[in-house]
């Protein structure tokens, strides 16, 4: 086996992997959670955001396979990483009170396996267009595909608002954990950083930026176009 | 002098093979002033004199420095007071009437001997693997012919501190030793005399954590709340950093250049 897959293969060069790839999808995550902003801007600055991310194909379709990658090596090393430390324990305590780790941090298997259960239905829903098809690819008045109003459509529907607002509440979740721990798992700790509590801080900027538009929506502030 | 009744559940396992349960027992008349292990000798009298088996419970200096004690008490390892180890957590501590649920150290690697006992002879051959530095006998060097600040000595003293029970995989979720692991390195990388073997003895005292069987480390901390000794979380942060080192740019006695160049 090459250096590599040794490495890979030690229980700290799966870490080293799993906070890399976590930390460059969350990165992602911050980006695509500023763009929406857009929203506030009007049908016309949205769509041309959306029209100019669409016809970078350059980028974009490198961009979609890196992020597929990442995430096909986060849920794969984190797959034989649970089944290592389950085998790591045969037989469990009769009582366990942990104390120091919180239960978002025991939950990181659940939480992503629920993220990525929601950004399947998010791809269906905005990428693919089967959740709500008959939003998807109308145009707007400059002839260009109308994320605006699909966008608008999507989260006047209460129901998909819940399940973006449940699938923000399980990322929240993740990061919690997540975006504290890969400092400490490659290794960036020092008593000036305050590295533990820098998970909470980034989840609730993520949950709160990723929800202003869509209950902005929700709630009548941004609407349709001519509504 | 106010005394006790309580209840126990303990483990009881009577060899590596036989399967394990666990029986309760009613123990009276204990001193608010015996340390936890002196509940368990006064148990163990109660059964002897009755003619039962008494519990096996691993001890050894019963003041707080060898690491032989290692129970797993109401979910906490030693008991759950803070850097105490089992035979200094004392009655005191418990109300009367308590029930107490009193494990063994679960891991894959730490085997049950028998009821309370574990083998964790897997820590040793993490040790074996490169806790240690080559140094050629027979002259011994000056003392403070080397310097080293203080702030480093203090630290290196930290990490030694580790007393190898083994509680850092007991109360792990994942049942990793990456604490003990981390502990036994950074005592030696954080002194000038570790350095010149640092990322070899890195990648050899991982591999050899792994290959025992352990669980990986996920950042809990659990490890630290657990530690007898108090060894932070510091350390692991240092080992995961030299991990990298050693793993993408030290050149190793053991690399036979598989990459090319």
């Amino acid at each position: 086996m090459s250096w590599f897959g040794r490495y890979l293969r030690s229980s700290i060069g799966a870490k080293h992997a799993m906070a890399v790839t976590g930390l460059l999808l969350l990165l992602f995550a911050i980006v695509h959670m500023l763009g929406h902003f857009q929203m506030f801007g009007g049908q016309d600055m949205y769509n041309k955001y959306a029209h100019f991310l669409q016809n970078l194909w350059e980028v974009k379709w490198p961009v979609r396979a890196g992020l597929i990658a990442l995430t096909v090596i986060h849920i794969v090393l984190a797959i034989g990483l649970v089944a290592k430390n389950r085998a790591a324990r045969p037989v469990s305590y009769a009582v366990y009170r942990p104390v120091m780790s919180s239960a978002t941090g025991r939950a990181m298997a659940f939480t992503g396996l629920a993220v990525f259960a929601f950004l399947a239905f998010h791809i269906l829903h905005f990428t693919v267009g089967m959740v709500q098809a008959d939003y998807f690819h109308t145009l707007d008045p400059k002839g260009r595909y109308d994320a605006y109003s699909m966008f608008v459509r999507g989260f006047q529907n209460p129901a998909i608002y819940g399940v973006y607002l449940a699938g923000m509440v399980l990322l929240a979740m993740h990061l919690g954990h997540g975006a504290s721990s890969w400092f400490q798992s490659l290794g960036w700790r020092h008593p000036k950083y305050p590295i533990d509590r820098i998970g909470t801080a980034v989840s609730v900027f993520l949950f709160v930026g990723y929800m202003i538009p869509p209950t902005a929506v929700l709630v009548g502030i941004i609407k349709l176009p001519g509504a | 002098m106010s005394t006790l009744n309580l209840t126990l559940h303990i483990w009881r396992q009577a060899d590596r093979k036989a399967a394990g349960k666990l029986v309760t027992y009613k123990v009276k008349n204990v001193s608010t002033h015996a340390s936890f292990l002196e509940m368990l000798d006064i148990l163990n009298e109660q059964l002897i004199e009755k003619g039962e088996e008494p519990v096996a419970f691993d001890h050894d200096c019963r003041e707080g420095i060898c690491g032989m004690c290692s129970l797993m008490i109401n979910g906490r390892a030693h008991g759950g007071q803070r850097a105490t180890t089992v035979c200094q957590l004392h009655m005191r501590l418990f109300k009367d009437g308590d029930e107490i649920y009193i494990e063994p150290w679960r891991a894959y690697a730490f085997p049950v001997i028998k009821d309370l006992c574990v083998d964790r002879s897997a820590l040793d051959k993490i040790v074996t693997a490169g806790g240690y530095i080559s140094v050629n006998v027979g002259s011994a060097p000056d003392a403070n012919d080397v310097l080293i600040p203080k702030e480093y000595a203090d630290r290196a003293f930290e990490a030694a501190a580790c007393i190898g029970c083994g509680a850092c995989v007991a109360a792990c979720p994942n049942g990793s030793a990456m604490l003990y692991t981390a502990a036994k390195l950074a005592h030696l990388h954080n002194l000038p005399q570790g350095q010149p073997e640092r990322l070899h003895r890195t990648k050899a005292m991982v591999s050899a954590m792994d290959a025992a069987g352990f669980g990986n480390c996920s950042n809990h901390y659990e490890c630290e709340a657990a530690c007898p000794k108090d060894i932070s979380r510091e350390v692991m942060a240092l080992v995961n950093r030299d991990y990298a080192k050693a793993a993408w740019v030290h050149r190793d006695r053991d690399d036979k250049g598989d990459g090319g160049g």
